[in-house]
């Protein structure tokens, strides 16, 4: 028997029973869509956090001091062996590719105080570049000046609570704080953000780098944080940040750190959310599945006297196997095909509602898709196509 | 040449064996033309049925254009009843889908003949039996003398050595069936064993000779032209034919 002539024959009898196949197209085609929809929401789910994460810096590459060798510790605590300077952070500006902005920091804590009242801050020494780099913005009055980081003049810019606390309701623009001995004049507030990998800006607050770095005597900076144009840039980036580093140290005292591994397990999370509804979907496959057989044996026992016939003028077993197989696979296929274009609609359709979620179905997930219906079309036309082959063809001739 | 040899099937009825055929031997020649008749249950059909390879003695030999075939594969078996054995049904059997043409294909296919040698055999075969005009219809289009030629055209096809018809005009008027017995006839004429299973003793006239069977056995074997006789012997017992 030819190929064409076997598919034409399955055709053929599929389009005669028509509201029974419409009926199975149906159940197949439900699971189809339920699984395209879900991973395109998934995927939309995806998207929207990793372009979350771009706002606030997949594309910053950060340098630490110091050379961590095996996972645990933190760079820059306790090992560092050597110094990151602020020279360290200029040459790495001029020549690393498609930098953006460059933020040079340092960390310490001290009192905070204005008037009587006083309060213990995260004071972090930065550089204008800082709140581009980490999306900060301004409640009022300005960030810290641009121009040369070496200056450190006796400027501040408060964090929203830092701010409240100290200045209750007045606007504390230009007025002078004082942090440890230092005398500061009040450059603006910050807006109030909250937790921030791992630190609360709002109870910082930020001098200029080379201004910290006297504060707290210190001779190496804690990070620089490198913005790049994109994130696409940050594998080059990195490596040319390694050797102009190595270049200027004689060595890899220091270690480069990139977003990657956050947004990784993120990712991951949301990876395996898809995937778990997806196989919820996939279950309403498995019912499509049992729908299929069910009318593949209705169909086999109704055209019982057709079997016995086809057998008479000479199909072998294996003939009314494939026969009846190709049939279920005819059958969920075309549901999957249909299926398909229903969860794509019903993607559009989210789109439209939430264009924020950029919800398509990832292509792996349509094959998939594809590909699980058939199977179940043919995993459960298994039965139905054995009975059909092991109808005895004398007794399903007769009318017994 | 079709050789049976202490040929029995048995069905199981719970405790019960029922012998729809109980040792029948019986050498039917090449090109013969043979009537098989008997009581309703009397094992006619399960006899040509075992004929033709749709169903499996329980016990014999059968020998079929000298190949024994209770040895066959699932595999060989088809191909033995698609090349070698035509069948005609009371019912036809015509699928209700298919026009007249594709229904007379169907062997073609299954044999993996290529489309366009199909339709040309096909059309012939039609010819044959004076449908060629009808090739399109569907059964349900076509008259019951119509569907029975077309069974004809389908059962010719492939050129088969042996015809067998199970009540080939039961279902038909008396014109039509003795249009179909006509293109019976004119087959076996060309060189087809035909064995034919009928109640009626005009139909068995035309064979050469016919068997009668009672209780899944032979109980007479006799020339057709004495059939009239044994008719009214028949009556005068009663059981009728
Ligand atoms: N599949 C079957 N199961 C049980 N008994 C059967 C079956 N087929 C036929 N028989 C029995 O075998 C006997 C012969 O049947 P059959 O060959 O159809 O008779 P006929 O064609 O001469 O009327 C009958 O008694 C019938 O009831
Ligand atoms: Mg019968």
């Amino acid at each position: 028997m030819r190929t064409l002539d076997a598919f034409a024959m399955a055709f053929s009898a599929l389009a005669t029973q028509t509201r029974r196949t419409l009926l199975s197209l149906l159940g197949v085609s439900v699971g189809v869509a339920a699984v395209v929809l879900l991973t395109a929401l998934g995927q939309g789910a995806r998207t929207f956090v990793e372009a979350q994460f771009q706002g606030i810096g997949t594309s910053v590459l950060a340098i630490a001091p110091g050379k961590v060798e095996t996972f645990g510790g933190l760079p820059g605590i306790g090992n560092s062996t050597s110094d990151l300077t602020l020279d360290d952070a200029l040459a790495l500006q001029r020549q690393l590719p498609g930098v953006r902005a460059t933020a040079p920091l340092v960390v310490g804590v001290d009192e905070v105080q204005y008037g009587s009242l006083s309060r213990s801050a995260m004071v972090l020494g930065a550089s204008h570049d800082m709140a581009e780099v980490r999306g900060l913005e301004m409640a009022y009055g300005s960030f810290l000046p641009t121009g040369d980081w070496e200056r450190g003049e006796n400027v501040v810019v408060l964090g929203a609570r830092t701010a409240r606390e100290l200045f209750g309701a007045e606007n504390a623009l230009g007025r002078q704080i004082r942090i440890g001995d230092w005398r500061l004049r009040v450059l603006g507030v910050l807006e109030s953000r909250g937790v921030h990998m791992g630190a609360d800006l709002d109870e910082s607050a930020f001098v200029p780098v080379a201004l910290a770095m006297r504060m707290f005597d210190r001779r190496s900076l804690f990070r620089i944080l490198l913005m790049l144009n994109s994130a696409e840039g940050l594998e080059r980036a990195r490596e040319v940040a390694r050797s102009v580093l190595i270049e200027r140290h004689g060595r890899e005292d220091f270690t480069l750190i990139t977003p990657d591994a956050v947004l990784g397990s993120l990712t991951r999370i949301l990876t395996v959310l898809t995937l778990a509804l997806s196989s919820i979907a996939a279950i309403s496959l498995g019912v499509a599945g049992l729908g299929i057989m069910n009318v593949m044996l209705v169909s086999v026992s109704e055209r019982r006297s057709e079997i016995g016939l086809l057998r008479a003028l000479g199909a072998a077993r294996a003939q009314i196997v494939a026969l009846f197989l190709l049939e279920a696979a005819l059958l969920s296929v075309a549901g999957g095909a249909l299926g398909v274009a229903l969860g794509w609609a019903l993607s559009r359709a989210a789109r439209e509602l939430y264009p924020e979620f950029e919800s398509s179905p990832p292509p792996w997930a349509i094959a998939a898709a594809l590909g699980v219906a058939l199977l179940v079309g043919l995993v459960f036309g298994v039965l139905p196509a054995r009975n059909a082959a092991r109808l005895d063809p004398a007794l399903a001739l007769s009318r017994r | 040449m079709i050789r049976l040899t202490d040929i029995w099937r048995t069905y199981q009825l719970g405790d019960t064996a029922l012998h729809a055929l109980a040792g029948v031997d019986e050498t039917i020649e090449r090109g013969e033309h043979v009537a098989i008749m008997g009581p309703s249950g009397s094992g006619k059909s399960t006899l040509l049925n075992v004929i033709g390879l749709l169903d499996r003695p329980t016990k014999g030999r059968y020998e079929l254009e000298g190949r024994e075939v209770s040895s066959l594969s699932d595999a060989q078996l088809s191909r033995v009843r698609r090349e070698r054995i035509g069948y005609v049904f009371q019912a036809y059997h015509l699928v209700a889908r298919l026009d007249a043409l594709a229904n007379v294909e169907l062997p073609l296919v299954f044999a993996g003949v290529p489309h366009k040698e199909r339709r040309e055999r096909a059309q012939q075969a039609l010819a044959n039996v004076g449908l060629h005009k009808r090739s399109r219809h569907r059964p349900d289009q076509l008259s019951g003398g119509e569907r029975q030629r077309v069974a004809i055209a389908r059962a010719t096809v492939m050129r088969p050595g042996v015809l067998l018809a199970d009540e080939p005009t039961g279902n038909l008027d008396r014109a039509s069936g003795a249009v179909v017995l006509e293109l019976l006839s004119q087959l076996n004429a060309s060189g087809v064993t035909l064995i034919v299973v009928t109640h009626d003793i005009e139909v068995a006239r035309r064979a050469g000779r016919a068997l009668i069977l009672d209780d899944g056995r032979v109980v007479r074997r006799m020339p057709s032209s004495e059939l009239t006789d044994l008719a009214a012997a028949l009556a005068g017992r009663g059981s009728g034919a």
